[in-house]
Protein backbone atom coordinates (compact mmCIF):
# COMPACT_ATOMS: atom_id res chain seq x y z
CA UNK A 1 0.00 0.00 0.00
CA UNK A 2 2.96 2.64 0.89
CA UNK A 3 4.09 2.41 -2.91
CA UNK A 4 0.64 3.33 -4.11
CA UNK A 5 0.79 6.56 -1.73
CA UNK A 6 4.17 7.09 -3.21
CA UNK A 7 2.49 6.64 -6.54
CA UNK A 8 -0.30 8.99 -5.84
CA UNK A 9 1.83 11.38 -4.16
CA UNK A 10 4.83 11.55 -7.08
CA UNK A 11 1.51 12.82 -9.21
CA UNK A 12 1.80 16.56 -9.72
CA UNK A 13 -1.36 18.08 -8.18
CA UNK A 14 -1.67 19.97 -11.45
CA UNK A 15 -2.16 16.49 -13.21
CA UNK A 16 -4.97 15.77 -11.14
CA UNK A 17 -6.61 19.18 -11.09
CA UNK A 18 -6.63 19.49 -14.80
CA UNK A 19 -7.69 15.90 -15.29
CA UNK A 20 -10.75 17.02 -12.90
CA UNK A 21 -11.60 19.65 -14.99
CA UNK A 22 -11.21 17.84 -18.04
CA UNK A 23 -13.39 15.28 -16.85
CA UNK A 24 -15.92 17.83 -15.54
CA UNK A 25 -16.62 19.42 -19.01
CA UNK A 26 -16.25 16.43 -20.90
CA UNK A 27 -18.80 14.22 -19.41
CA UNK A 28 -21.52 16.85 -18.73
CA UNK A 29 -21.26 17.42 -22.91
CA UNK A 30 -21.11 14.03 -23.59
CA UNK A 31 -24.45 13.41 -21.34
CA UNK A 32 -26.15 16.38 -22.54
CA UNK A 33 -25.38 15.65 -26.58
CA UNK A 34 -26.33 11.71 -25.58
CA UNK A 35 -29.60 13.53 -24.58
CA UNK A 36 -29.86 15.76 -27.20
CA UNK A 37 -29.66 13.03 -29.60
CA UNK A 38 -32.20 11.13 -27.92
CA UNK A 39 -34.62 13.84 -27.56
CA UNK A 40 -34.03 14.84 -31.32
CA UNK A 41 -34.50 12.11 -33.26
CA UNK A 42 -37.74 11.41 -31.43
CA UNK A 43 -39.01 15.40 -32.17
CA UNK A 44 -38.18 14.89 -35.75
CA UNK A 45 -39.99 11.93 -36.61
CA UNK A 46 -42.95 12.74 -34.30
CA UNK A 47 -43.06 16.59 -35.54
CA UNK A 48 -43.11 14.64 -39.00
CA UNK A 49 -47.14 14.07 -38.36
CA UNK A 50 -47.19 16.56 -35.96
CA UNK A 51 -45.66 19.36 -36.92
CA UNK A 52 -47.19 21.37 -33.61
CA UNK A 53 -44.97 19.75 -31.33
CA UNK A 54 -41.48 21.05 -32.52
CA UNK A 55 -41.53 24.32 -30.86
CA UNK A 56 -42.93 23.22 -27.42
CA UNK A 57 -40.66 20.43 -27.03
CA UNK A 58 -37.15 22.57 -27.90
CA UNK A 59 -37.72 23.08 -23.69
CA UNK A 60 -36.49 19.13 -23.50
CA UNK A 61 -33.58 20.28 -25.73
CA UNK A 62 -32.79 22.90 -23.32
CA UNK A 63 -32.97 20.95 -20.50
CA UNK A 64 -30.27 18.69 -22.23
CA UNK A 65 -28.48 21.50 -22.94
CA UNK A 66 -28.37 23.13 -19.27
CA UNK A 67 -26.56 19.97 -18.22
CA UNK A 68 -23.55 21.37 -20.24
CA UNK A 69 -24.49 24.65 -18.60
CA UNK A 70 -23.95 22.86 -15.21
CA UNK A 71 -20.43 21.48 -16.53
CA UNK A 72 -18.71 25.00 -18.49
CA UNK A 73 -19.74 26.63 -14.42
CA UNK A 74 -18.09 24.31 -12.43
CA UNK A 75 -14.97 23.99 -14.51
CA UNK A 76 -14.92 27.93 -14.61
CA UNK A 77 -14.80 27.90 -10.79
CA UNK A 78 -12.59 24.89 -10.75
CA UNK A 79 -9.98 26.37 -13.28
CA UNK A 80 -9.60 29.64 -11.04
CA UNK A 81 -7.93 27.91 -8.53
CA UNK A 82 -5.08 27.17 -10.54
CA UNK A 83 -2.06 29.46 -11.01
CA UNK A 84 1.29 28.87 -11.46
CA UNK A 85 3.97 28.10 -8.80
CA UNK A 86 7.49 26.42 -9.16
CA UNK A 87 8.04 22.94 -8.50
CA UNK A 88 9.49 23.07 -4.83
CA UNK A 89 6.46 25.36 -3.58
CA UNK A 90 3.83 23.00 -5.14
CA UNK A 91 4.02 19.75 -3.14
CA UNK A 92 2.85 21.10 0.01
CA UNK A 93 -0.42 19.55 1.55
CA UNK A 94 -2.18 22.40 1.17
CA UNK A 95 -1.94 22.23 -2.86
CA UNK A 96 -2.39 18.28 -2.79
CA UNK A 97 -5.58 18.71 -1.09
CA UNK A 98 -6.67 21.32 -3.49
CA UNK A 99 -5.77 19.46 -6.39
CA UNK A 100 -7.41 16.56 -5.05
CA UNK A 101 -10.33 18.68 -3.79
CA UNK A 102 -10.37 19.65 -7.85
CA UNK A 103 -10.11 16.06 -9.03
CA UNK A 104 -13.04 14.14 -7.31
CA UNK A 105 -15.37 17.53 -8.09
CA UNK A 106 -15.01 16.95 -11.45
CA UNK A 107 -15.61 13.21 -12.11
CA UNK A 108 -18.32 13.80 -9.33
CA UNK A 109 -20.19 16.72 -11.53
CA UNK A 110 -18.84 14.65 -14.62
CA UNK A 111 -20.83 11.63 -14.27
CA UNK A 112 -23.91 13.25 -12.11
CA UNK A 113 -24.17 15.50 -15.52
CA UNK A 114 -23.44 12.34 -17.82
CA UNK A 115 -26.83 10.19 -15.78
CA UNK A 116 -28.25 13.29 -16.07
CA UNK A 117 -28.31 14.06 -19.59
CA UNK A 118 -29.34 10.26 -20.14
CA UNK A 119 -32.69 10.18 -18.07
CA UNK A 120 -33.55 14.22 -19.38
CA UNK A 121 -33.40 12.81 -22.94
CA UNK A 122 -35.23 9.65 -22.55
CA UNK A 123 -37.82 11.43 -20.82
CA UNK A 124 -37.81 14.16 -23.47
CA UNK A 125 -38.19 11.98 -26.16
CA UNK A 126 -41.13 10.30 -24.49
CA UNK A 127 -42.64 13.86 -23.72
CA UNK A 128 -42.11 14.63 -27.71
CA UNK A 129 -43.98 11.13 -28.59
CA UNK A 130 -46.54 11.55 -25.96
CA UNK A 131 -47.26 15.14 -27.44
CA UNK A 132 -47.71 14.10 -30.68
CA UNK A 133 -50.33 11.72 -29.84
CA UNK A 134 -52.22 13.67 -26.83
CA UNK A 135 -51.16 17.19 -25.97
CA UNK A 136 -52.55 17.21 -22.77
CA UNK A 137 -49.76 14.93 -21.85
CA UNK A 138 -47.04 17.69 -21.98
CA UNK A 139 -47.30 19.35 -19.16
CA UNK A 140 -47.10 15.97 -17.14
CA UNK A 141 -44.38 14.82 -19.06
CA UNK A 142 -42.30 17.92 -18.38
CA UNK A 143 -42.33 18.05 -14.45
CA UNK A 144 -41.32 14.25 -14.41
CA UNK A 145 -38.46 15.48 -16.81
CA UNK A 146 -37.85 18.74 -14.81
CA UNK A 147 -36.95 16.01 -11.61
CA UNK A 148 -34.50 14.21 -14.00
CA UNK A 149 -33.08 17.89 -15.08
CA UNK A 150 -32.69 18.38 -10.71
CA UNK A 151 -30.76 15.24 -10.51
CA UNK A 152 -27.60 17.16 -12.25
CA UNK A 153 -28.14 20.45 -10.23
CA UNK A 154 -27.39 18.41 -7.35
CA UNK A 155 -24.33 17.07 -8.67
CA UNK A 156 -23.08 21.20 -9.32
CA UNK A 157 -23.94 22.01 -5.58
CA UNK A 158 -21.87 19.25 -4.12
CA UNK A 159 -19.29 19.79 -6.68
CA UNK A 160 -19.46 23.24 -5.64
CA UNK A 161 -18.89 22.74 -1.67
CA UNK A 162 -16.62 19.95 -2.28
CA UNK A 163 -14.20 22.61 -4.27
CA UNK A 164 -15.26 25.19 -1.89
CA UNK A 165 -13.35 23.71 0.86
CA UNK A 166 -9.53 23.80 -0.89
CA UNK A 167 -7.65 27.15 -1.58
CA UNK A 168 -6.38 27.97 -4.61
CA UNK A 169 -2.62 26.73 -5.62
CA UNK A 170 -0.27 28.85 -3.37
CA UNK A 171 3.77 29.25 -2.35
CA UNK A 172 4.92 28.31 1.15
CA UNK A 173 4.60 32.03 2.12
CA UNK B 1 -30.37 0.42 -21.35
CA UNK B 2 -32.71 0.21 -24.99
CA UNK B 3 -33.16 3.72 -24.06
CA UNK B 4 -29.60 4.88 -24.23
CA UNK B 5 -29.08 3.58 -28.12
CA UNK B 6 -32.10 2.89 -30.12
CA UNK B 7 -32.67 6.07 -30.59
CA UNK B 8 -29.28 5.86 -32.61
CA UNK B 9 -30.86 3.97 -35.67
CA UNK B 10 -34.48 4.40 -34.81
CA UNK B 11 -35.86 7.38 -33.43
CA UNK B 12 -36.94 8.81 -36.13
CA UNK B 13 -38.29 5.88 -37.38
CA UNK B 14 -40.27 5.24 -34.57
CA UNK B 15 -41.61 9.17 -34.10
CA UNK B 16 -42.70 8.30 -37.95
CA UNK B 17 -44.69 5.28 -37.30
CA UNK B 18 -45.86 6.73 -34.12
CA UNK B 19 -47.56 9.63 -36.26
CA UNK B 20 -48.88 7.10 -38.82
CA UNK B 21 -50.92 5.13 -35.89
CA UNK B 22 -52.23 8.35 -34.53
CA UNK B 23 -54.05 9.41 -37.88
CA UNK B 24 -55.77 6.01 -37.49
CA UNK B 25 -59.42 5.82 -37.54
CA UNK B 26 -61.29 6.16 -34.32
CA UNK B 27 -64.06 4.74 -32.95
CA UNK B 28 -65.73 8.00 -33.71
CA UNK B 29 -65.14 8.12 -37.30
CA UNK B 30 -66.53 4.49 -37.75
CA UNK B 31 -69.43 5.74 -36.01
CA UNK B 32 -69.39 8.23 -39.15
CA UNK B 33 -69.05 5.90 -41.48
CA UNK B 34 -71.62 3.35 -40.64
CA UNK B 35 -73.69 6.65 -41.54
CA UNK B 36 -73.18 6.44 -45.00
CA UNK B 37 -75.40 5.74 -47.25
CA UNK B 38 -73.39 5.30 -50.28
CA UNK B 39 -70.01 4.56 -50.81
CA UNK B 40 -69.40 8.45 -51.82
CA UNK B 41 -69.99 9.45 -48.73
CA UNK B 42 -67.72 6.45 -47.34
CA UNK B 43 -65.45 8.12 -49.64
CA UNK B 44 -65.83 11.98 -48.13
CA UNK B 45 -66.04 10.81 -44.57
CA UNK B 46 -62.50 9.27 -45.30
CA UNK B 47 -61.22 12.08 -46.70
CA UNK B 48 -59.44 13.62 -43.94
CA UNK B 49 -57.70 10.52 -43.00
CA UNK B 50 -56.76 8.82 -46.66
CA UNK B 51 -56.55 12.58 -48.76
CA UNK B 52 -54.92 12.42 -51.92
CA UNK B 53 -54.96 8.54 -51.85
CA UNK B 54 -58.82 8.43 -52.87
CA UNK B 55 -58.90 11.91 -55.43
CA UNK B 56 -58.12 9.83 -58.51
CA UNK B 57 -61.67 7.55 -57.10
CA UNK B 58 -64.18 7.76 -59.83
CA UNK B 59 -68.24 9.16 -58.26
CA UNK B 60 -69.29 5.74 -56.69
CA UNK B 61 -66.13 3.85 -56.89
CA UNK B 62 -66.45 0.16 -56.31
CA UNK B 63 -65.57 -1.16 -52.66
CA UNK B 64 -62.20 -3.30 -54.33
CA UNK B 65 -61.37 -0.34 -55.85
CA UNK B 66 -61.72 1.88 -52.44
CA UNK B 67 -60.13 -1.21 -50.75
CA UNK B 68 -56.97 -1.14 -53.47
CA UNK B 69 -56.69 2.90 -52.29
CA UNK B 70 -56.73 2.36 -48.67
CA UNK B 71 -53.96 -0.73 -49.05
CA UNK B 72 -52.08 1.76 -51.24
CA UNK B 73 -51.62 4.41 -48.55
CA UNK B 74 -50.42 1.62 -46.32
CA UNK B 75 -47.74 0.33 -48.87
CA UNK B 76 -46.58 3.95 -49.58
CA UNK B 77 -46.33 4.76 -45.86
CA UNK B 78 -44.64 1.53 -45.42
CA UNK B 79 -42.19 1.86 -48.44
CA UNK B 80 -41.36 5.06 -46.40
CA UNK B 81 -40.45 3.77 -43.29
CA UNK B 82 -38.22 0.61 -45.09
CA UNK B 83 -36.78 3.07 -47.25
CA UNK B 84 -35.47 4.78 -43.59
CA UNK B 85 -34.70 1.75 -41.48
CA UNK B 86 -31.14 0.83 -40.93
CA UNK B 87 -29.50 -2.43 -39.28
CA UNK B 88 -31.53 -4.71 -37.29
CA UNK B 89 -34.72 -2.67 -37.58
CA UNK B 90 -34.12 -3.07 -41.86
CA UNK B 91 -34.09 -7.19 -41.10
CA UNK B 92 -37.22 -6.43 -39.15
CA UNK B 93 -39.11 -4.94 -41.84
CA UNK B 94 -37.62 -7.41 -44.19
CA UNK B 95 -39.45 -10.15 -42.45
CA UNK B 96 -43.00 -8.28 -42.17
CA UNK B 97 -42.72 -8.24 -46.10
CA UNK B 98 -41.78 -12.01 -46.31
CA UNK B 99 -45.00 -13.30 -45.07
CA UNK B 100 -47.27 -11.50 -48.07
CA UNK B 101 -44.10 -12.78 -50.41
CA UNK B 102 -45.59 -16.30 -48.70
CA UNK B 103 -49.23 -15.89 -50.27
CA UNK B 104 -47.75 -14.34 -53.87
CA UNK B 105 -45.08 -16.94 -54.24
CA UNK B 106 -48.42 -19.60 -53.45
CA UNK B 107 -50.81 -17.68 -55.95
CA UNK B 108 -47.82 -17.80 -58.49
CA UNK B 109 -47.84 -21.45 -58.17
CA UNK B 110 -51.02 -21.98 -58.56
CA UNK B 111 -51.14 -20.17 -61.38
CA UNK B 112 -48.16 -22.33 -63.00
CA UNK B 113 -50.07 -25.44 -61.88
CA UNK B 114 -53.45 -24.40 -63.70
CA UNK B 115 -50.93 -23.52 -66.40
CA UNK B 116 -52.12 -20.14 -66.25
CA UNK B 117 -50.77 -16.73 -67.21
CA UNK B 118 -48.85 -16.07 -64.62
CA UNK B 119 -48.40 -12.49 -65.64
CA UNK B 120 -51.97 -11.73 -64.96
CA UNK B 121 -51.61 -12.54 -61.32
CA UNK B 122 -48.92 -10.42 -60.90
CA UNK B 123 -51.31 -7.92 -60.33
CA UNK B 124 -53.27 -9.51 -57.89
CA UNK B 125 -50.83 -9.88 -55.85
CA UNK B 126 -49.73 -8.26 -52.38
CA UNK B 127 -47.65 -5.65 -52.88
CA UNK B 128 -45.90 -5.63 -49.55
CA UNK B 129 -44.78 -9.17 -50.77
CA UNK B 130 -43.18 -7.52 -53.73
CA UNK B 131 -39.80 -8.19 -54.57
CA UNK B 132 -37.33 -7.71 -57.61
CA UNK B 133 -37.29 -10.68 -59.10
CA UNK B 134 -40.73 -12.31 -58.83
CA UNK B 135 -41.42 -11.31 -62.05
CA UNK B 136 -38.94 -14.18 -62.91
CA UNK B 137 -40.76 -16.38 -61.60
CA UNK B 138 -44.05 -15.88 -64.33
CA UNK B 139 -41.09 -16.83 -66.78
CA UNK B 140 -41.34 -20.66 -65.56
CA UNK B 141 -44.07 -22.67 -67.74
CA UNK B 142 -43.78 -25.83 -65.55
CA UNK B 143 -43.71 -26.59 -62.37
CA UNK B 144 -40.01 -28.21 -61.76
CA UNK B 145 -38.77 -24.35 -63.26
CA UNK B 146 -40.78 -22.35 -61.17
CA UNK B 147 -39.55 -24.12 -58.30
CA UNK B 148 -35.82 -24.24 -58.99
CA UNK B 149 -36.33 -20.04 -59.59
CA UNK B 150 -38.06 -19.84 -56.75
CA UNK B 151 -35.30 -21.51 -54.50
CA UNK B 152 -32.63 -18.96 -56.17
CA UNK B 153 -34.45 -16.03 -56.70
CA UNK B 154 -36.51 -15.59 -53.57
CA UNK B 155 -35.76 -14.94 -50.18
CA UNK B 156 -38.18 -17.26 -48.94
CA UNK B 157 -35.48 -19.95 -50.20
CA UNK B 158 -34.47 -21.21 -46.89
CA UNK B 159 -38.22 -21.44 -45.95
CA UNK B 160 -38.81 -24.06 -49.29
CA UNK B 161 -35.47 -25.83 -48.18
CA UNK B 162 -35.46 -28.99 -46.72
CA UNK B 163 -39.37 -28.87 -46.56
CA UNK B 164 -40.82 -28.70 -49.83
CA UNK B 165 -39.61 -30.61 -52.38
CA UNK B 166 -40.77 -30.07 -56.45
CA UNK B 167 -42.51 -32.73 -56.36
CA UNK B 168 -45.00 -31.91 -53.47
CA UNK B 169 -45.62 -28.60 -55.48
CA UNK B 170 -47.61 -31.59 -57.76
CA UNK B 171 -49.10 -33.32 -55.35
CA UNK B 172 -50.08 -31.49 -52.38
CA UNK B 173 -52.46 -29.06 -51.91
CA UNK B 174 -51.36 -25.68 -52.10
CA UNK B 175 -52.85 -24.66 -48.73
CA UNK B 176 -50.39 -27.32 -47.21
CA UNK B 177 -47.95 -25.37 -49.50
CA UNK B 178 -48.52 -21.77 -47.93
CA UNK B 179 -48.78 -23.35 -44.08
CA UNK B 180 -45.25 -25.55 -44.49
CA UNK B 181 -44.17 -21.90 -45.77
CA UNK B 182 -45.73 -19.82 -43.36
CA UNK B 183 -44.64 -22.39 -40.21
CA UNK B 184 -41.07 -21.98 -41.72
CA UNK B 185 -41.39 -18.39 -41.65
CA UNK B 186 -42.80 -18.03 -38.32
CA UNK B 187 -40.09 -20.15 -36.30
CA UNK B 188 -37.31 -18.15 -38.62
CA UNK B 189 -38.82 -14.81 -37.52
CA UNK B 190 -39.56 -16.17 -34.08
CA UNK B 191 -35.81 -17.39 -33.69
CA UNK B 192 -34.43 -13.82 -35.29
CA UNK B 193 -36.57 -12.03 -32.63
CA UNK B 194 -34.88 -13.78 -29.97
CA UNK B 195 -31.21 -14.39 -31.05
CA UNK B 196 -30.92 -11.32 -33.19
CA UNK B 197 -28.10 -9.38 -31.50
CA UNK B 198 -29.45 -5.98 -32.11
CA UNK B 199 -32.77 -7.58 -30.94
CA UNK B 200 -31.76 -9.83 -28.02
CA UNK B 201 -33.13 -8.55 -24.28
CA UNK B 202 -34.87 -5.13 -25.74
CA UNK B 203 -38.37 -5.10 -25.44
CA UNK B 204 -38.84 -5.93 -28.83
CA UNK B 205 -37.94 -9.34 -28.18
CA UNK B 206 -40.11 -9.46 -25.27
CA UNK B 207 -43.29 -7.99 -27.19
CA UNK B 208 -42.95 -9.77 -30.38
CA UNK B 209 -41.99 -13.04 -28.97
CA UNK B 210 -46.01 -12.19 -27.66
CA UNK B 211 -46.91 -11.56 -30.77
CA UNK B 212 -45.62 -14.60 -32.70
CA UNK B 213 -46.61 -16.70 -30.51
CA UNK B 214 -50.23 -16.08 -30.72
CA UNK B 215 -49.87 -15.94 -34.86
CA UNK B 216 -48.56 -19.41 -34.37
CA UNK B 217 -51.51 -20.63 -32.01
CA UNK B 218 -53.83 -18.99 -34.18
CA UNK B 219 -52.64 -20.86 -37.20
CA UNK B 220 -52.41 -24.23 -35.09
CA UNK B 221 -56.04 -23.65 -34.32
CA UNK B 222 -57.26 -22.64 -37.45
CA UNK B 223 -55.28 -25.57 -39.25
CA UNK B 224 -56.66 -27.95 -37.11
CA UNK B 225 -60.36 -26.43 -37.26
CA UNK B 226 -60.40 -26.12 -41.29
CA UNK B 227 -58.91 -30.16 -41.28
CA UNK B 228 -61.67 -31.87 -40.35
CA UNK B 229 -63.39 -33.64 -42.80
CA UNK B 230 -60.70 -33.54 -45.35
CA UNK B 231 -58.49 -35.80 -46.49
CA UNK B 232 -55.32 -34.46 -44.71
CA UNK B 233 -53.83 -37.12 -42.08
CA UNK B 234 -52.79 -36.31 -38.56
CA UNK B 235 -49.32 -36.73 -39.05
CA UNK B 236 -49.16 -34.41 -42.14
CA UNK B 237 -51.13 -31.86 -39.90
CA UNK B 238 -49.22 -32.30 -37.02
CA UNK B 239 -46.35 -31.40 -39.79
CA UNK B 240 -47.95 -27.35 -39.95
CA UNK B 241 -47.88 -26.87 -36.33
CA UNK B 242 -45.15 -23.98 -35.74
CA UNK B 243 -42.85 -25.45 -33.08
CA UNK B 244 -43.20 -22.70 -30.51
CA UNK B 245 -45.90 -20.58 -28.95
CA UNK B 246 -48.48 -21.16 -25.84
CA UNK B 247 -49.81 -24.35 -26.99
CA UNK B 248 -46.48 -25.67 -27.82
CA UNK B 249 -46.11 -28.67 -26.72
CA UNK B 250 -48.70 -30.21 -24.84
CA UNK B 251 -51.53 -27.94 -26.83
CA UNK B 252 -50.19 -28.76 -30.41
CA UNK B 253 -49.87 -32.42 -29.61
CA UNK B 254 -53.37 -32.85 -28.75
CA UNK B 255 -54.56 -30.46 -31.50
CA UNK B 256 -52.51 -33.10 -33.72
CA UNK B 257 -54.76 -35.96 -32.32
CA UNK B 258 -58.41 -33.89 -32.05
CA UNK B 259 -61.28 -34.99 -34.06
CA UNK B 260 -63.72 -32.35 -33.93
CA UNK B 261 -64.22 -29.05 -32.40
CA UNK B 262 -64.88 -30.31 -28.96
CA UNK B 263 -61.10 -32.41 -29.27
CA UNK B 264 -59.64 -28.46 -30.28
CA UNK B 265 -61.56 -26.87 -27.21
CA UNK B 266 -59.91 -29.43 -24.74
CA UNK B 267 -56.46 -29.25 -26.66
CA UNK B 268 -56.76 -25.29 -25.70
CA UNK B 269 -58.13 -25.77 -22.09
CA UNK B 270 -54.17 -25.25 -20.72
CA UNK B 271 -54.93 -21.48 -22.23
CA UNK B 272 -57.44 -19.45 -20.72
CA UNK B 273 -57.72 -17.15 -23.17
CA UNK B 274 -58.24 -19.39 -25.67
CA UNK B 275 -60.17 -21.03 -23.93
CA UNK B 276 -62.49 -17.98 -23.25
CA UNK B 277 -62.34 -17.54 -27.05
CA UNK B 278 -63.83 -20.76 -27.51
CA UNK B 279 -66.58 -20.60 -24.91
CA UNK B 280 -67.86 -17.53 -26.79
CA UNK B 281 -68.14 -18.77 -29.69
CA UNK B 282 -69.89 -21.44 -28.74
CA UNK B 283 -67.43 -24.06 -30.09
CA UNK B 284 -67.72 -26.54 -27.45
CA UNK B 285 -71.37 -27.11 -28.55
CA UNK B 286 -70.47 -28.13 -31.87
CA UNK B 287 -71.88 -25.43 -33.82
CA UNK B 288 -70.20 -21.98 -34.18
CA UNK B 289 -68.95 -20.83 -38.04
CA UNK B 290 -65.08 -20.43 -38.51
CA UNK B 291 -64.72 -17.44 -40.32
CA UNK B 292 -62.73 -18.10 -43.63
CA UNK B 293 -58.83 -17.32 -43.43
CA UNK B 294 -59.15 -14.61 -46.42
CA UNK B 295 -61.78 -12.56 -45.86
CA UNK B 296 -62.01 -11.92 -42.74
CA UNK B 297 -65.26 -11.05 -40.98
CA UNK B 298 -67.27 -14.13 -40.66
CA UNK B 299 -70.95 -13.26 -40.63
CA UNK B 300 -72.54 -15.03 -37.78
CA UNK B 301 -75.81 -13.47 -36.45
CA UNK B 302 -75.99 -15.32 -33.36
CA UNK B 303 -72.37 -13.65 -32.31
CA UNK B 304 -68.73 -13.39 -33.32
CA UNK B 305 -67.13 -15.93 -34.82
CA UNK B 306 -63.68 -17.37 -33.55
CA UNK B 307 -61.75 -15.55 -36.78
CA UNK B 308 -62.99 -12.15 -35.65
CA UNK B 309 -62.30 -12.79 -31.88
CA UNK B 310 -58.85 -13.66 -32.83
CA UNK B 311 -58.64 -10.41 -34.76
CA UNK B 312 -60.17 -8.76 -31.85
CA UNK B 313 -56.92 -10.26 -29.55
CA UNK B 314 -54.95 -9.51 -32.35
CA UNK B 315 -55.59 -6.01 -32.14
CA UNK B 316 -55.19 -6.36 -28.54
CA UNK B 317 -51.56 -7.39 -28.76
CA UNK B 318 -50.95 -4.50 -31.10
CA UNK B 319 -52.27 -1.93 -29.41
CA UNK B 320 -50.86 -2.52 -26.38
CA UNK B 321 -47.35 -3.00 -27.88
CA UNK B 322 -47.73 1.24 -28.09
CA UNK B 323 -47.23 1.17 -24.50
CA UNK B 324 -43.80 0.02 -24.97
CA UNK B 325 -41.17 2.85 -26.02
CA UNK B 326 -37.37 2.37 -28.47
CA UNK B 327 -38.92 -1.13 -29.67
CA UNK B 328 -39.20 -2.33 -33.65
CA UNK B 329 -42.81 -4.25 -32.52
CA UNK B 330 -44.96 -0.95 -33.22
CA UNK B 331 -43.96 -1.34 -36.85
CA UNK B 332 -45.38 -4.57 -36.37
CA UNK B 333 -48.17 -3.41 -35.26
CA UNK B 334 -48.72 -0.22 -36.66
CA UNK B 335 -48.89 -2.56 -40.07
CA UNK B 336 -51.58 -4.99 -38.08
CA UNK B 337 -53.86 -2.50 -37.09
CA UNK B 338 -53.56 -0.48 -40.43
CA UNK B 339 -54.28 -4.09 -42.13
CA UNK B 340 -57.53 -4.03 -39.78
CA UNK B 341 -58.54 -1.11 -41.03
CA UNK B 342 -58.28 -1.32 -44.26
CA UNK B 343 -60.38 -4.53 -43.58
CA UNK B 344 -63.13 -2.26 -41.32
CA UNK B 345 -63.14 0.12 -44.44
CA UNK B 346 -63.78 -2.94 -46.46
CA UNK B 347 -66.44 -4.38 -44.83
CA UNK B 348 -68.68 -1.29 -44.04
CA UNK B 349 -68.43 -0.30 -47.85
CA UNK B 350 -69.44 -3.70 -48.49
CA UNK B 351 -72.53 -3.58 -46.25
CA UNK B 352 -73.20 -0.11 -47.89
CA UNK B 353 -73.04 -1.18 -51.48
CA UNK B 354 -74.96 -4.65 -50.44
CA UNK B 355 -77.63 -3.05 -48.32
CA UNK B 356 -76.64 -5.13 -45.52
CA UNK B 357 -76.80 -2.13 -42.69
CA UNK B 358 -77.83 -4.85 -40.09
CA UNK B 359 -74.02 -6.28 -39.60
CA UNK B 360 -72.43 -3.20 -40.33
CA UNK B 361 -71.83 -3.31 -36.88
CA UNK B 362 -69.32 -5.94 -37.29
CA UNK B 363 -66.35 -4.41 -37.68
CA UNK B 364 -63.41 -4.17 -35.01
CA UNK B 365 -62.71 -0.81 -33.78
CA UNK B 366 -59.55 -0.68 -31.84
CA UNK B 367 -59.02 3.46 -30.72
Amino acid sequence: MGQVGAFIESISPYAWASTGIGLCIGLSVVGAAWGIFITGTSILGGGVKAPRIRTKNLLSIVFCEVVAIYGVITSIILSSKISHLDNDALHSGNNYFTGFAIFWSGVLVGMCNLVCGISVGINGSSAALADAADPSLFVKILIIEIFSSVLGLFGLIIGLLLSGQAGDFEGIS
Amino acid sequence: MEGMFYNITGGYVEGIVRGYRNTLLTSQNYGNLTQCETIDDVKLQLGPAYGDFLASLPPNPSTSSLADKTLDKLVAEFRYVQANATGSLSKFMDYLTYAYMIDNVALLITGTLHERDTRELLERCHPLGWFETMPVLCVATNIEELYNSVLIETPLAPYFKGSLSHQDLDELNIEIVRNTLYKNYLEDFHRFVNEEPGIKGTPTQEVMSEALEFEADRRSINITLNSFGTELTKQDRRKLYPNFGRLHPEGTLMLSRAEDAEGVRIAVDGVSDYRDMMDRTGMSGGGGGIGNQSGGMGGDTEGKSLEDLFYAREMQIAKMSFTFQFTHAIVYAWVKLREQEVRNITWIAECIAQNQKDRIGNYISVF
